[in-house]
């Protein structure tokens, strides 16, 4: 006689145990460090930590080392960690013209206040395989020599300030009633989205998905014709103002990478031509996101200026409800869990529909 | 915190004992009374209100309110001891406009506002509206007004001492906005009935 | 920690012991208080979307965050609590989602659904008929009926404001022109209160005429998308259909395997590797209730 499945819990302990076997791997090699996935796994932590909305590089390698180094899981452990805590305060808006760089590029100008500075990329280094790495046998560079050429320079002024001071780019004026943005960990997403609301989805969207509709908008889906003004990573501070001291106080130093794009505007019947911007910021070092990020906003914003609305990149709703990988992953993901239910009322469907169609084609 | 001016902490009378268990036995009151409009819960919550206020009206408003609901207080309670006491134990915002508020809490049926100038929300967003409390002398359903509309098995009466024909004129002003309406809760000293906006009153 | 990583393994009707470390219910007293303030209001507009700032839960969206947290925001220590996946207890992600309750509550959780006061569901209404004091809560996937015909959410709200639905019956109408049947067979939309269109989860059609004038509370809770709806008990739900089609259910010529039932809805089982198949109830407690006997056939 057929007996119904059952076993269920202890299946899922069983996982518990399988998983927990595989992340640890052969227990002869040694255990990873938070400290090893810190320091030598940093680009792993930094996009864990923008997309998990936490900036805590701890928690960052923790969540890397519990989920395997899947980052979209990591996202996850530590997105649910973030949900419990509680809020002491809110800061000030972080002033990136006061960055500490480490790098600052502008492909818009071969040399400016500030100059060019590469730090640490990787995008000048061939891309061979390092078989030195391989051995563990790594020798230092000479560190304290890279440093030195590596000027960090304070508070150099931001290219689009610079255009700015020519009247050749828009301005992004404050809301002089300056209302509290929203809080899209708190409150819905809505539509239509201010563009804060966008950025701030954005910021925490995924990666690959910005990248991929980023790119989209340079192959025609979208009138997009970007120029990288400038992107920089390097640290700022952060302040907060309790409001029983009335001055603010530094609680923390970050680090960020922040890209603004050019882009042209044909400009209006009442506005002359000018440029325009798309904006992009990550914490840590995550410039391929920043950039993705900064070309999404732009083409965001094509209700705004008066463009033709053609391209998946310039639906708002289309990419603010697709951008974020933990919904997206739980949705395609839960596709795993049984479905028996709606299969079977499926299945007596088409089995009925094809025994009226056997029925008329025998009559 | 909260903008309060310095108050004397001992003048406040205690809210709940246990304050994730005791609010969610008085939502789960709440949730049943407007489940079934009319059904009058049995409501005898702990907390030491301040003199004016129903007990199971400040339970009701100390289990929904913090610091994301504005709530506007008739005359009878407007800047005493019931505004010091639910502003310290919820956080929520007095706003001194009627329109302008989630919660609309009532001392008595004479300071009722006209429910048509409270927020009914928009077609669209019908839940952006008010929700009333309504301080009540006596609730029963031994005789009164026929109800009718979702929740309502049968045939079920109810009386809202006080409440006269007048009050049902408004509430079906208010409902001829639907979606857009008000909901509202009243509150005897130890009980709770809800109409919410889809109850139809038979005068 | 994890959050799962729980070892008690009891899931008889038993009471559950509360790890301490977390809120009761996990979620935060405002949390909790902002999605009773949108239960309170999808009760009181039946069948209408509360958009709700939902929270990361420590399970994945789709995988029941919004029966979760609904279920979280009602849940008291006198509660029963029971979870069903395909109408089944011993499914995964049954399994789990009551662990995380027995866990962060300690309520007494069950298999009957009779002795349960709350029933999170996700695409089954039991066959037992619900009683007045029971609440079942149901893990919604896509809260918006027109979404696979319209899926701007801007315009849907619009619909929904002016009750504007030709576009659904529409489809339907095609669907009948093409098929001769409407081709939808679960998650079939219904209107409730005879004003709000309303996705009923992917229930099967079958469990849809149980929604109508049900003595029970019925919560709707869709996490990934940050919705909440309710249907109130004894409220008037009606699948969609068309008087040369009136709506029906499904009926099958078999029945259960294990307990003889005609009248349940069931699952198809391939039981080897010919073809050969049997059915068996998808309600396991209903199945088991009546070869127990307690319920006359």
């Amino acid at each position: 006689m057929y007996v119904a499945v059952k076993g269920g819990e202890r299946a899922i302990l069983g996982s518990y145990a399988l998983i927990g076997e595989q992340r640890r791997g052969d227990p002869g090699v040694p255990e990873l460090s938070l400290e090893q996935i810190k320091q030598q796994l940093r680009l792993a932590v930094d996009r864990v930590m923008t997309e998990g909305s936490v900036y805590d590089r701890d928690l960052a390698a923790l969540a890397l080392k519990q989920a395997s180094g899947d980052t979209v899981e990591a996202i996850f452990l530590l997105r649910a960690y973030r949900t419990t805590l509680p809020r002491f305060g809110y800061t000030r808006a972080v002033d990136t013209a006061g960055m500490r760089l480490w790098r600052r590029i502008s492909a818009t100008f071969k040399d400016l206040p500030g100059g060019q500075l590469l730090g640490p990329t990787y995008d000048y280094t061939q891309r061979l395989l390092d078989f030195s790495l391989e051995a563990g046998g790594e020798t230092l560079p000479p560190a304290a020599q890279a440093r030195a050429e590596a000027t960090v320079a304070e508070a150099v002024p931001r290219v689009v300030d610079l255009l700015d001071s020519e009247g050749l780019i828009e301005k992004s004026a404050m809301d002089p009633s300056d209302p509290e943005p929203a809080d899209l960990t708190r409150q819905p997403l809505d539509f239509p989205a201010s563009r804060e609301t966008r950025l701030q989805n954005l910021a925490r969207g995924d990666e690959g998905f910005l990248l991929a509709m980023g790119y989209s908008t340079q192959r025609g889906y979208a009138h997009s014709h970007p120029f990288a003004g400038e992107i920089r990573y390097g640290e700022v501070e952060v302040l907060i103002e309790p409001e029983e001291l009335g001055f603010p106080i530094s609680i923390a130093d970050i680090s960020v990478t922040e890209c603004q794009m050019v882009n042209q505007f044909a400009g209006s019947k009442t506005e002359p031509p000018k440029f325009t911007a798309g904006y992009g910021l990550t914490f840590g070092h995550c410039e391929r996101k920043a950039m993705a990020m900064a070309l999404v906003d732009r083409s965001l914003r094509a209700e705004e200026l008066g463009e033709r609305i053609e391209s998946p990149a310039q639906m708002p709703e289309f990419v603010l409800s697709h951008s974020d990988n933990l919904e997206a992953s739980g949705f395609v993901q839960h596709l795993k869990l049984p479905h028996y239910v709606d299969f079977q009322a499926e299945l007596e469907l088409v089995r009925k529909m094809r025994a009226e169609r056997a029925t008329d084609a025998a009559a | 915190m909260n903008g309060l001016t310095p108050i004397d902490l001992s003048t406040i009378g205690r809210g709940f004992d246990n304050l994730a268990l005791d609010s969610q036995a008085v939502f789960r009151l709440a949730l049943s009374a407007m489940s079934r409009p009319g059904d009058i819960q049995e409501l005898t919550a702990g907390i030491e209100s301040p003199a004016g206020l129903h007990p199971a009206a400040g339970a009701v408003l100390l289990a929904l309110l913090d610091q994301d609901t504005r709530l506007w207080l008739s005359p009878a309670f407007a800047g005493g001891h019931v505004s010091t006491y639910l502003r310290f134990h919820t956080g929520c915002v007095l706003v001194a406009d009627a329109a302008e508020a989630d919660f609309v809490l009532v001392a008595n049926v004479s300071e009722l506002p006209a429910l048509c100038a409270l927020s009914l929300g928009s077609e669209e967003y019908p839940e952006r509206s008010a929700t009333v409390v309504l301080q009540v002398e006596e609730l029963s359903n031994s005789a009164g007004w026929p109800l009718s509309g979702p929740g309502i098995e049968g045939a079920k009466v109810l009386r809202i001492e006080g409440l006269d024909e007048g009050f049902v004129t408004q509430w079906r002003q208010a409902q001829a906005e639907f979606p857009r309406g008000v909901d509202l809760f009243a509150a005897s000293a130890g009980s709770l009935a809800a109409l919410p906006r889809t109850t139809r009153l038979e005068a | 920690m994890n959050p799962l990583d729980m070892q008690t393994s009891s899931i008889a009707v038993t009471p559950g012991t509360r790890d301490d470390g977390y809120n009761f219910a996990y979620l935060d007293e405002r949390t909790k208080r902002m999605i009773r303030r949108a239960i309170l209001k999808a009760v009181a507009i039946p069948g209408y979307q509360v958009a709700f700032g939902s929270r990361e839960m420590p399970l994945p969206y789709g995988w029941g965050t919004g029966g979760i947290q609904v279920t979280a925001a009602v849940i008291g220590p006198q509660d029963v609590l029971k979870v069903i996946d395909q109408g089944a207890d011993d499914t995964v992600n049954a399994v789990n989602i009551r662990r995380f309750f027995q866990r962060t509550t300690g309520v007494a959780v069950t298999e009957r659904t009779r002795e349960a006061t709350l029933i999170q569901t996700r695409h089954r209404i039991p066959e037992t008929p619900l009683a007045k004091h029971q609440i079942i809560v149901y893990q919604v996937p896509q809260p918006e009926p027109l979404q696979r015909l319209e899926p701007r959410a801007f315009e849907t709200r619009r619909m929904h404001g002016l009750a504007e639905y030709g576009l659904m019956h529409v489809k339907l109408y095609e669907d009948i022109a093409r098929f001769g049947h409407v081709a939808t067979t679960y998650d079939y939309p219904v209107m409730v209160n005879d004003r709000y269109l309303m996705a009923p989860s992917p229930i099967p059609k079958f469990d849809n005429p149980k929604m109508h004038m049900n003595p029970a509370l019925q919560l709707f809770g869709a996490g990934r998308e940050k919705r909440i709806y309710a249907i109130p008990p004894f409220t008037k739900v009606q699948s969609l259909a068309f008087d040369d089609h009136p709506f029906a259910v499904q009926k099958w010529s078999a029945s259960c395997e294990l307990c003889g039932a005609a009248d349940s809805f069931l699952d198809e089982v391939v039981v080897d590797d010919r073809g050969g198949r049997i059915h068996a109830c998808s309600d396991s407690d209903y199945c088991r209730e009546r070869r127990e006997g307690s319920v006359q056939p």
